[in-house]
């Protein structure tokens, strides 16, 4: 046996280490190649990214730099004032905290009820395949279906929401035109929109904990709250965190459903951030100004995916 | 003893186990209810839906769904989405597969600092460059016309990073292989990089087809007429449009928009996962 290793080795030495030669000449001229493969290859997606990528993020740093005409060309340049008046404005910063507001709310319910739909889906029970069905139907649901569901329910005469609330004793609730209750409406739509991606998600990150942590946790006595929050929990952290940064980034790009909804009302109580930039733009032509928000919104989305980048590089690298 | 231990025990997983079925029923009625509310509404007469009776009113009827189809351009908008997420799927499969080979085959000057480049654009929302990106297209005078809902999404840096991923599990020694079998760059892409990454590539044009028949500001803002319109946003026309209100019909149209989706969610479901593994994993 260990006689027999370097004699098969020795063997076909001769026409192998010819074919290395010749694979290493060959690559070599291939490598020569390459330059010009890595323009064809990656040229259309480098243009494209740079034609409505770079080129408009720039451009719109330029024009929060200025005062703009109503056709959006700058007329005169004023540094940083539109930040600074912006920064300023009370309008802007109830901007701000409904945004804020919304994104968190969102996240934070998103998490709660995706996690509980798929701790209940992870029971090894009768026809549990049913409920995990039904459990990601909302996946499939776009956001102008699902702003035509709700908007259902929540109708001030029609809605069965209404109907509910008068049932039990009290005055009907002008759902969408309620500041308040404006701003509950767009959250829970938007939660229940969010439902069946997360308990995907969360689904299969409790698929993917090892039974045999359970199994082990049982033998010695831990109760079933005890595993939850020891062993549960800390697996299934990496995607808690990926869900809360998604559905964040995704809060603070929300536009199709407050456009369906609310129109940023009533009295701008549900006015968020990209909604913003929209009617600034392209309703009160106030490019500059727009410009200006689109700008506050990049940084704020940009530090938040840099976050997730960070932290996912260093889990990938453990 | 032993016996009505056992006896308890089992009791106690009875209980335990109807608890657990009237949670998931709850929470799964809140899950579906605002779904099978308007697809029966959907089903009532405009009459009954007027006067707020949902149920035990008159009987079903199709009639909501013959005026969508009749009296609503639905299936137009349908067929536009359809073809813009066709192209816009394929164009990514495309681009992104070409971009990734490059980054993760081909050595070439700036490599890493481009990747780099491409990563950070996925920090950059689209939605916030929507001002310029309007400029352009109307100065290369694509405004209303299908090609604007395509072009500007031919490539996604999301769709370059993922493959990228993908291309890199792929064992060296095919390439060194295929590099002696002299195949060039474009064959090894074609004969085994691709073959070898279908089921991320399944996964990608998943993601890619239902971002753009999600598409819905863009659209708005760069088409004005009725027969581009993709169906989120005609969804919203038929919304706006009738003053009467006519929530059967529009219920109909919805209902119509969302059968196609849950058809392809349930086919695509398995990519759907291993795509979201790709992302939250690795």
């Amino acid at each position: 046996m260990i006689e027999s290793l370097p004699s098969t080795k020795q063997q076909p030495k001769g026409p192998e280490a010819n074919n290395e030669v010749t694979a290493k000449v060959k690559s070599f001229e291939l490598k020569k190649n390459d330059k010009y493969y890595a323009w064809l290859f990656l040229g259309p997606s480098i243009l494209l990214l740079t034609v409505f990528v770079f080129f408009p993020m720039l451009r719109t740093l330029y024009l929060s730099l200025f005062l703009t005409d109503t056709f959006g060309n700058p007329t005169v340049f004023i540094g940083l004032k539109n930040y600074t008046t912006l920064l300023k404005s009370a309008s802007y910063i109830a901007s701000l905290k409904a945004t804020g507001t919304y994104v968190i709310s969102v996240s934070v319910f998103t998490i709660i009820f995706g996690l509980l739909l798929a701790a209940l889906a992870n029971q090894k029970l009768r026809g549990i395949s049913f409920f995990r069905n039904i459990f990601t139907a909302t996946m499939g649901v776009s956001v102008s279906v699902s702003a035509v569901f709700w908007l259902f329910m929540f109708n001030p005469s029609l809605g069965i929401l209404n109907k509910v609330v008068v049932a039990f004793g009290f005055h009907p609730i002008n759902w969408l035109t309620t500041p308040g209750w404006a701003m509950t409406a767009v959250i829970a739509t938007t939660v229940w929109m969010h439902l069946g991606f997360t308990f995907l998600l969360f689904f299969g990150a409790l698929q993917a904990v090892p039974k045999s942590l359970y199994d082990a946790a049982s033998v010695s006595g831990a109760t079933s709250r005890y595993q939850f929050w020891h062993i549960t929990l800390p697996m299934i952290s990496p995607t808690m965190f990926f869900v809360a940064v998604i559905t964040l980034i995704s809060g603070f790009k929300s536009f199709g459903l407050i456009d369906l909804m609310t129109g940023g009302g009533p009295t701008n109580a549900t006015n968020l951030l990209v909604y913003r930039v929209y009617k600034d733009a392209f309703m009160n032509g106030n490019y500059a100004q727009a410009s200006t928000e689109a700008i506050i919104l990049t940084i704020i989305i940009a530090i938040i995916t840099f976050v997730q980048f960070k932290l996912l590089a260093k889990r990938v690298n453990y | 003893m032993e016996n009505s231990m056992m006896k308890q025990v089992a009791k106690k997983k009875i209980l335990g186990n109807t608890v657990k079925y009237l949670l998931l029923a709850i929470l799964a009625f809140i899950v579906i209810f605002p779904f099978a509310l308007g697809i029966w509404t959907s089903f009532l007469p405009s009459m009954d839906i007027a006067k707020g009776t949902l149920w035990g009113g008159g009987q079903l009827t199709l009639h909501n769904y013959v005026t969508a189809f009749t009296q609503t351009k639905i299936l137009r908008y349908l067929l536009n989405s359809l073809v813009i997420a066709t192209l816009v799927t394929a164009a990514h499969l495309f681009f992104c597969s070409l971009g990734a080979y490059a980054f993760v085959f081909l050595d070439f000057k700036y490599r890493d600092f481009l990747f780099y480049v491409v990563l950070g654009t996925m920090m950059l929302p689209f939605e916030a460059e929507v001002i310029p990106n309007f400029a352009t297209v109307k100065m290369l005078g694509l405004l209303n016309h299908y090609s604007v809902m395509v072009i500007p999404f031919l490539t996604s840096a999301f769709g370059i990073f993922m493959l990228r991923q993908t291309f890199k599990q792929i064992p060296r020694d095919l390439k060194e292989a295929s590099d002696v079998d002299g195949l060039s760059h474009w064959q090894f892409y074609w004969k085994v990089v691709m073959p070898y990454s279908k089921i991320s590539l399944c996964t990608l044009a998943a993601y890619s087809f239902l971002g753009a028949w999600n598409q819905y500001l863009w659209p708005m803002l760069t088409t004005f007429s009725d027969h581009l319109r993709p169906v989120q946003d005609g969804l919203r026309q038929l919304q706006s449009e009738e003053t009467f209100n006519d929530w059967g019909m529009v219920q109909a149209s919805a209902a119509i928009v969302v059968v196609p989706t849950l058809i392809v969610l349930y086919i695509g479901q398995h990519y759907f996962k291993s795509g979201l593994n790709e992302g939250s994993v690795k």
